[in-house]
């Protein structure tokens, strides 16, 4: 009694739930990117991968171009209108920078698996251990360290105080000053919607990944429909990076993504690759996520917690695969009468 | 005077492996009516239509199409030149509706979006036109069948086609979407379409065909008017009988009963009912003969005999064993030998050796084992032996089973399912796509087991073979044994091909008669 009392108090803080919005903004772009790789036929493992590579490059490409702006002259002793150009062109280069190096990333595997025909499951596990080691022998050659990007000044995506909203108790408190790339996942789970159900590429995407030979009959290129698709799931993905790196925080370090790629892979898979559900899905996991947090100061094992949410998916699974079996056996029984 | 709408002329396709499908076979329609294109099973059918549609090049002939010759390198083509197929296997996306499915690569579009309501509209415009009746906004997954063969038609029409094929459209149909899709394409006919079906079922051409032509062996062995030729005629000219390997064999002395399977029925996935209620018994010393057309549930039944596939009602029994519930060793070990239709999936595993092959079914009985370890002396000896008795061809018993030849492959899974003292023998099969030494061989295996007393049930679509080795057969048709002929060896192909086709069957008495209750 006395330790659910202690939980509550902890979690029904507006402080906590704008930790779970937090938590689950680079969770929720992991799980778009692994919609779009999902509705056409490809399994994305390499998530979590593109997702780190596309975090290390933001930071590059944005310390990087805020250095050439200010020409080598020390930002404290700079003019500072200079400075502030600096800034902003460091936030748009590491903007830009990181989500390309996720589309590209995403588009590797593309090749390997579309192009090469190779094994999708062995490629993205292939990106996966490539990126662990290969972001810190970059991190490394550019910056000096094998742990963080501390020696690099790079920029942070615009936090956001929304007018109105945030006078409103609370609610302000939850919902007003995130990071801009926060507001900006929600926006993109209306995207990935409208794209998949609104334009005829989403068609395509879709008819791709369920039934290709169908798709191919009727003269959908499928493969060029497969580069596409995935190039969006690396765009998703390389979001996800910039917000793991240049919004929160600003450096990169390495492991960073500490397994969100899979969470948002998780949060695909439960919410059945539906934009909408796999958001409310995410969400689930950023909660248990914020709570594991919270949880480390009180006595019970962090990684109890970090479990549920898993535990949840596979009951979600079992579930669902003996409904569809009884479903079948109950039309069996039926005609058998 | 008709107008030839295409003429396929002279068409030689042979395979890369040297099968000759097609030979010489000319092909001609006429605008504006349904040609029925018949033939058994491999009789060239499909390979013809696949030429025609752009699947697969020809090595000879040409194709003239409303007068111009042509020649097209897929699918898309042809569907750009007006022939448009309805496959045996929908093209069809399931979780997306039928007017997404009707417009997939032709989208109509409103502003760089998708406009679904553009796309009813052309669906529903179609439908009216040809007088299918179809819901445009309804999922596939949710639809009959029959539905789907629908839109499949109406996405064919849509794309212009003129020239509609149809493979074997009935197959999955029940009698009354059967009906329903006879008016839909006599309606097409009136409009001006061309229609080409492909069936196996002579009352369903009568009632809805023009002309038909006969493939059989890859050549093209008649073309007549429908009205003017008998159902028998047609099955006399799909039927023939080719060369003959003779099998000696005394007559049968059949004793007890082994198999005895009763009411069974088999559903499939789809709610079909694949297999009807049929009962039939094999007993010792005999090979009971099971003939029909591919896919009325032959395979189902040997599937269900040895294990491989469940069934909803209805009893299997081994000398006096019930089946249900049984695991496949269990099964087995009551002497139950399968050699299954699919060689490459159930008779043998291609990248094992041999040997490894041969041990598969008896890998854990105690006489090839001296405690934990297995005991390659005996092994050996074991495989050395049946190897020389079943004249397999290969250099060692390590040998992978991939390199052998097909006939050697069927010669390794008969050296396994003949050598375990079987009580029973479910043969399927066993000598297709095989050299005729193979099949010589395996043959004669057979009726020695039978003399040994084994119980044999032999499922085989070359009547050939049936009619040579079989003591008794029974016919099945639509699921259901539609004859029961007591005596094999006063039997010709000639009535087998009838009650194969539905147009002789015979009374519930004398079909019962097999059970020998």
């Amino acid at each position: 009694m006395e330790f659910l009392s202690s939980l509550f108090e902890l979690i029904f803080t507006p402080a906590f739930a704008a930790s779970v919005l937090r938590i689950t903004t680079p969770i929720l772009f992991a799980a778009l990117g692994g919609i779009m790789a999902r509705r056409c036929g490809i399994l994305n493992l390499a998530l979590e991968g593109t997702m780190l590579t596309a975090a290390l490059f933001a930071v590059i490409g944005s310390a990087l171009t805020k250095r050439a702006v200010l020409g080598g002259v020390s930002a404290a002793l700079a003019d500072p209108a200079l400075v502030s150009k600096a800034n902003f062109a460091g936030i748009i280069a590491g903007f830009i920078v990181g989500t390309v190096a996720g589309i590209l990333m995403a588009l590797f595997l593309a090749y390997m698996a579309v192009g090469l025909k190779a094994d999708a499951y062995l490629a993205g596990l292939a990106i996966n251990t490539m990126t662990t080691g290969g972001t810190v022998f970059i991190l490394y050659m550019v910056a000096g360290d094998k742990g963080i990007s501390s020696s690099l000044d790079s920029g942070s995506m615009p936090f956001i105080d929304l007018p109105i909203i945030k006078d409103i108790p609370i609610l302000g408190e939850i919902f007003s000053g995130q990071n801009i790339m926060t507001y900006f996942s929600w926006i993109c789970v209306a995207i990935v919607y409208f794209i998949l159900f609104k334009t005829a590429t989403g068609l395509r995407i879709r008819a791709v990944g369920e039934t290709p030979s169908a798709a191919e009959s009727v003269g959908v290129n499928v493969k060029k429909v497969q580069y596409i698709a995935m190039a969006l799931s690396g765009l998703f993905c390389g979001f996800g990076g910039v917000s793991l790196s240049m919004s929160y925080v600003q450096f990169f370090s390495r492991g960073m993504t500490a397994g969100k790629g899979f969470i948002g892979m998780s949060a695909m898979n439960l919410g059945n690759a539906s934009p909408v559900g796999t958001a409310v899905a995410a969400f689930l996991f950023g909660f248990f996520d914020a709570m594991a947090n919270v949880m480390q100061s009180m006595s019970i094992p962090v990684q109890f917690v970090q479990a549920i949410p898993y535990v949840a998916t596979l009951v979600g699974l079992v579930v669902f695969a003996i409904q569809s079996d009884n479903k079948v056996k109950k039309l069996k029984a039926k005609q058998a009468k | 005077m008709p107008e030839e709408i295409l003429l396929m002329d002279k068409i030689t396709k042979v395979y890369p492996n040297g099968f000759v499908a097609n030979k010489d076979v000319t092909f001609s329609i006429n605008k504006g009516e349904i040609h029925a294109l018949m033939g058994e099973n491999g009789a060239g059918k499909s390979t013809l239509m696949k030429i025609l549609f752009g699947i697969e090049p020809f090595e000879e002939g040409r194709i003239v199409l409303k007068g111009k010759e042509v020649r097209f390198n897929g699918p898309l083509d042809a569907i750009a030149n007006g022939v448009g197929m309805v496959h045996q296997h929908f093209m069809l996306v399931p979780s997306l509706t039928v007017a997404e499915n009707v417009v997939l690569g032709m989208e109509p579009k409103k502003g760089g979006m998708f406009d679904f309501e553009e796309a009813v509209r052309i669906t529903e415009e179609a439908c009216n036109k040809y007088n299918l009746k179809v819901d445009a906004r309804a999922k596939v997954e949710d639809l009959p069948v029959g539905n789907k063969q629908k839109v499949e038609i109406v996405k064919a029409l849509v794309r212009g086609a003129e020239i509609l094929i149809l493979d074997e459209p009935t197959a999955v149909l029940t009698p009354q979407e059967t009906a329903e899709l006879f008016v839909e394409l006599k309606h097409l006919k009136e409009q001006g379409h061309t229609i080409v079906f492909i069936s196996h079922k002579l009352h369903e051409i009568k009632a809805l065909c023009d002309r038909i032509t006969i493939l059989r062996l890859g050549k093209s062995v008649g073309k007549a008017n429908v009205a003017d030729v008998t159902e028998q005629d047609i099955s006399r000219m799909m039927v023939g009988r080719d060369v003959v390997l003779k099998v000696d064999k005394t007559p049968a002395k059949p004793e007890e009963t082994v198999l005895k399977v009763r009411d069974l029925k088999i559903i499939a996935d789809t709610g079909k009912p694949i297999v009807n209620d049929i009962s039939f018994s094999v007993r010792k010393g005999e090979i009971l003969g099971m003939a029909g057309v591919e896919g009325n549930g032959q395979s189902q039944i040997s599937e269900a005999i040895t294990g491989l596939l469940g069934y909803q009602h209805g009893t299997i029994s081994v000398n006096g064993v019930d089946l249900k519930g049984k695991s496949i060793r269990q099964i087995r070990e009551l002497g139950v030998s399968h050699v299954s239709e699919d060689r490459n999936t159930y008779g043998a595993a291609l990248v094992a050796s041999v040997k490894d092959n041969i041990l598969s079914d008896r890998y854990y009985k105690k006489e090839y084992n001296s405690g934990i370890m297995m005991n390659d002396k005996v092994i050996n000896e074991m495989t050395d032996n049946l190897i020389k008795e079943f004249l397999i061809k290969c250099d060692d018993r390590d040998d992978q089973v991939k390199m052998l030849s097909g006939g050697n492959v069927q010669k390794v899974v008969v050296a396994r399912e003949f050598s375990n003292k079987p009580a029973l023998v479910i043969a399927n099969q066993p000598t297709r796509g095989i050299d005729v030494g193979a099949t010589e061989f395996i043959r004669k295996r057979l009726v020695e087991l039978r003399d040994e007393g084994t119980a044999v049930l032999l499922i085989s679509a070359d009547l050939n073979e049936l009619l040579e080795l079989s003591d008794s057969l029974i016919v099945m048709n639509e699921g259901r044994i539609a004859a029961y002929l007591e005596d094999a060896s006063v039997i010709t192909d000639m009535i087998l091909g009838e009650y194969m086709l539905g147009v002789r069957t015979q009374t519930p008495e004398e079909i019962a008669r097999v059970a020998y209750d």
